[in-house]
C-alpha cells in the first residue's frame, strides 16, 4: 500500500509534495511514540508480577515491590512446588472443565451455526430470534442462581463449571457468518447423493469450517480458563475449584493457604512468604496461558477480522 | 399422508430441528426459564414455594432497594462508568489502530499489537492481583516509588476519590489490544483506492485520516457502541470484583448495580430485594438498547442492530 502510494507521490510532481512528505514523517514519529508508550503500559504489570514473585520477603517488606528486585530469591517458588497438591487439583479441575467445556460447546455452536445458516430451513429466522433476544434482555442474576442451584440442583459439580458457560450467543452468530461463505452447492449436491442433514454436517461442513473452529474454539477455551465467576458463586468443595478461583481465594486469604500447606505435611509455624507467594502463584496460574499466547494469539486477530467484516 | 402444513414442515425438517435442540434446551434452561423467574422482583421468596410458588408481595421488594438509597448511587456508577469505558476505550483504540496502520514497520507493528493484546487474555483475579501489587499501601510499587522520590506514600485503598480513574485506565488497559485490532482489521478492509485518489487530489495525510479512515469506521463504531450501550446499565463484575472487593469504603465511587445484586444474593441473602434490583437493571437495559436501535434506524437503517 505504501509502495503504490510513493510511486505515485513521484509521479505528481505538485508543489505540495514536500509537505506532505512531512506530514507523514511528522504521523510515523508520533505512531511508533504513542504506540511504543502504550505497548510498555501494557506489558510492565506483567513484569512486575514476575519481578515481584523473585523478590526476597524481608526486601518487600522493607521496600515493597519493585520492577528490579534488590535481591533475587526463589523461595517462593521452591514453596510453591514443595506442597503442589491444592495447586495441582485446580489445575486438574481447569483442565478438564476447559478440555470438556471447549469440545461440547464448539461442536454445538457449530452444529447450530450450520442449521441457522440453511437457507432451505424456513424457520431459520424465527429459531435466529430465540437466540438473539437472550442478549437483549434478561431475567437477571437472581433466577439464574436459583434455576442453577435450586431446580438444576447443580451446585458444587464440575457440571456447574462447563454447563451454564456452553453456550454463546455471539459466537454462534460469527460461526454463522463464517458458514456462509461455504457455498450452498456443498449441502445441496449431498442431499441429492442422499446423505443425511447430520452426516452433511458432520464431514463436509465441519472440515471446511476449519478456520472458524480454531478460532472460536480458543475463545471459548479462554473462557473457560479464566472462569472464576461460576465458582464463586455455585462452588464450595475445594477439591472442585478452578485454578483462577483457587488464585482468588489464596489472595485474599493467606491463612487458608498456610492451612492447606499445613494439610500436606508444611512445618506448622513456619513463616510464610506472604507477598511474593502471591506475585508466584498468579504467575503459575497465569503460566500457560502466557506461554501459549504467542502461538494462539494469531487465531484471535482472525477471529475479530471475520466478525468485524462481516459484522 | 399429509405432507404440507406445519407438521409436514416438521416432518422434512426432522434432522435439522433434532441439530437444534440442544440449543434449544439450553437457551430455555439458562435464559427463557430465568427470564420468566423475573416475577421473583414482586414476590416474598421462600425455598418451599420456589421462583413460581412463593407469595406475591406487591412492590415491597422495590420500596426496600429504592429506600435503603443504595438504588441511585449503584445506577449513577453503573452508567458513568459505562459512558467513560465507552468514550475513553473506543477514542484509544481507533487512534491506535490508525497509527498501526500508518506505522511503516511491519515487525514493530506486529509486535506492539502482540504486547497490547496480552491483557485481554488473563482473568479478572490476575488483574485483582497486579492492582494489589501496584496500589497496596505498605508494598505496593507505587508507594515504592513514591517513598523512593522522599514523597508520601498514598493510600488507594482506602480512598475512594482515586477509583474512577483507576477503573477507567484499567478498563482501557485490558481493552485496548482487542478493541484496536478489531478497529485495524476495519481499517484494513478499506478500499485503498480512496486513498490514492485523495493523494493524487492532494490531500496530506491527516486529510485523508479524517476525509477517509474515520467516515469510514462510522458503521463499526455504531455497531460497537450500540452494544455497548446496551449494558449501559450492565457493570463488568469481574472487573469491579477483583479490583475492590468488599472493600466497603470504596462503594460510595466503585458500587455498581451488579455488585450490589451479588451482595444482596449471596452476603444477606435478601432474595426479594436482589431480584428486584436485577428486574430494574433488566427492564432498564431492555428499554436502552430499544431506544437506541430505533435511533440508529431512523439515522440509517443499514447500521441498527435489528
Amino acid at each position: 500500500m505504501s509502495a503504490t502510494a510513493s510511486s505515485i507521490n513521484k509521479a505528481s510532481q505538485s508543489g505540495g509534495k514536500g509537505k506532505r512528505q512531512m506530514d507523514k514523517l511528522l504521523l510515523q514519529i508520533l505512531g511508533y511514540v504513542v504506540i511504543t508508550i502504550l505497548a510498555v503500559f501494557c506489558f510492565i504489570p506483567f513484569l512486575l508480577v514476575v519481578s515481584s514473585s523473585f523478590s526476597d520477603e524481608q526486601s518487600i517488606i522493607e521496600e515493597g515491590f519493585k520492577l528490579i528486585p534488590t535481591s533475587f530469591s526463589t523461595e517462593a517458588y521452591s514453596l510453591l512446588f514443595k506442597y503442589p497438591e491444592q495447586m495441582l487439583k485446580a489445575y486438574g479441575v481447569t483442565i478438564a472443565v476447559t478440555v470438556i467445556g471447549t469440545v461440547l460447546g464448539l461442536f454445538l455452536t457449530s452444529m447450530t451455526a450450520y442449521v441457522l445458516q440453511r437457507k432451505d430451513f424456513k424457520w431459520r429466522n424465527q429459531f435466529s430470534f430465540f437466540f438473539f433476544f437472550t442478549t437483549l434482555f434478561s431475567g437477571g442474576l437472581v433466577p439464574w442462581y436459583l434455576m442453577i442451584t435450586k431446580y438444576l440442583n447443580m451446585g458444587d459439580t464440575l457440571l456447574v463449571l462447563i454447563l451454564p458457560m456452553l453456550l454463546n450467543v455471539f459466537y454462534i452468530i460469527v460461526m454463522k457468518s463464517f458458514m456462509n461463505s461455504i457455498p450452498e452447492a456443498i449441502t445441496e449436491s449431498a442431499k441429492i447423493d442422499g446423505a443425511g442433514d447430520f452426516r452433511i454436517f458432520i464431514q463436509l461442513i465441519l472440515p471446511l469450517a476449519k478456520p472458524a473452529l480454531a478460532t472460536i474454539g480458543l475463545f471459548i477455551a479462554l473462557a473457560y480458563w479464566n472462569d472464576w465467576y461460576n465458582a464463586l458463586l455455585f462452588i464450595q468443595n475445594e477439591n472442585l475449584m478452578p485454578l483462577q478461583y483457587y488464585l482468588y481465594k489464596m489472595l485474599g486469604n493467606m491463612d487458608g493457604m498456610r492451612k492447606a500447606m499445613m494439610q500436606s505435611g508444611a512445618v506448622v509455624n513456619m513463616a510464610l512468604p506472604t507477598e511474593s507467594l502471591k506475585m508466584a502463584m498468579t504467575l503459575v496460574a497465569t503460566g500457560p496461558i502466557l506461554l501459549a499466547y504467542p502461538f494462539i494469539q494469531r487465531y484471535f486477530v482472525q477471529g475479530l477480522t471475520i466478525g468485524a467484516v462481516k459484522g | 399422508m399429509n405432507r404440507s402444513g406445519f407438521w409436514g414442515e416438521v416432518k422434512k425438517n426432522r434432522a435439522l430441528l433434532l441439530m437444534l435442540t440442544p440449543a434449544v434446551l439450553f437457551f430455555l434452561l439458562f435464559a427463557y426459564v430465568p427470564m420468566a423467574g423475573i416475577v421473583l422482583a414482586f414476590k416474598q421468596y421462600n425455598h418451599t414455594g420456589g421462583i413460581f410458588g412463593s407469595p406475591w408481595n406487591g412492590l415491597d421488594n422495590f420500596k426496600f432497594f429504592f429506600e435503603s438509597g443504595n438504588a441511585w448511587l449503584v445506577t449513577r456508577n453503573t452508567v458513568l462508568y459505562n459512558i467513560a469505558f465507552i468514550v475513553v476505550n473506543n477514542v484509544l483504540q481507533i487512534t491506535v489502530a490508525i497509527l498501526l496502520f500508518e506505522v511503516a514497520g511491519k515487525w514493530f507493528r506486529k509486535i506492539a499489537q502482540t504486547v497490547m493484546f496480552l491483557p485481554y487474555f488473563i482473568s479478572w483475579v490476575v488483574v485483582g492481583a497486579i492492582a494489589y501489587n501496584l496500589f497496596n499501601f505498605d508494598v505496593g510499587t507505587i508507594n515504592s516509588i513514591l517513598t523512593t522520590f522522599g514523597m508520601e506514600p498514598i493510600d488507594i485503598y482506602n480512598t475512594p476519590g482515586y477509583w474512577p480513574v483507576i477503573l477507567v485506565l484499567v478498563a482501557a488497559w485490558k481493552s485496548l489490544g482487542y478493541g484496536s485490532v478489531m478497529y485495524l482489521a476495519a481499517i484494513t478492509s478499506i478500499d485503498t483506492e480512496m486513498y490514492e485518489a485523495a493523494e493524487i487530489d492532494g490531500a496530506n495525510i491527516f486529510q485523508r485520516i479524517w476525509k477517509i479512515t474515520i467516515p469510514n469506521l462510522i458503521p463499526t463504531i455504531i455497531i460497537l457502541v450500540l452494544l455497548a450501550i446496551g449494558n449501559i446499565f450492565r457493570g463488568d463484575f469481574g472487573m469491579f470484583y477483583n479490583m475492590v472487593g468488599n472493600n466497603g469504603l470504596l462503594f460510595s465511587a466503585t458500587d455498581v448495580i451488579d455488585t450490589f445484586v451479588f451482595r444482596t444474593l449471596i452476603s444477606s441473602n435478601d432474595i426479594g430485594m436482589s431480584a428486584a434490583a436485577g428486574f430494574y437493571q433488566s427492564i432498564l437495559g431492555f428499554a436502552t438498547i430499544l431506544i437506541a436501535n430505533y435511533a440508529v434506524r431512523k439515522y440509517d437503517k443499514d447500521h441498527a442492530l435489528f
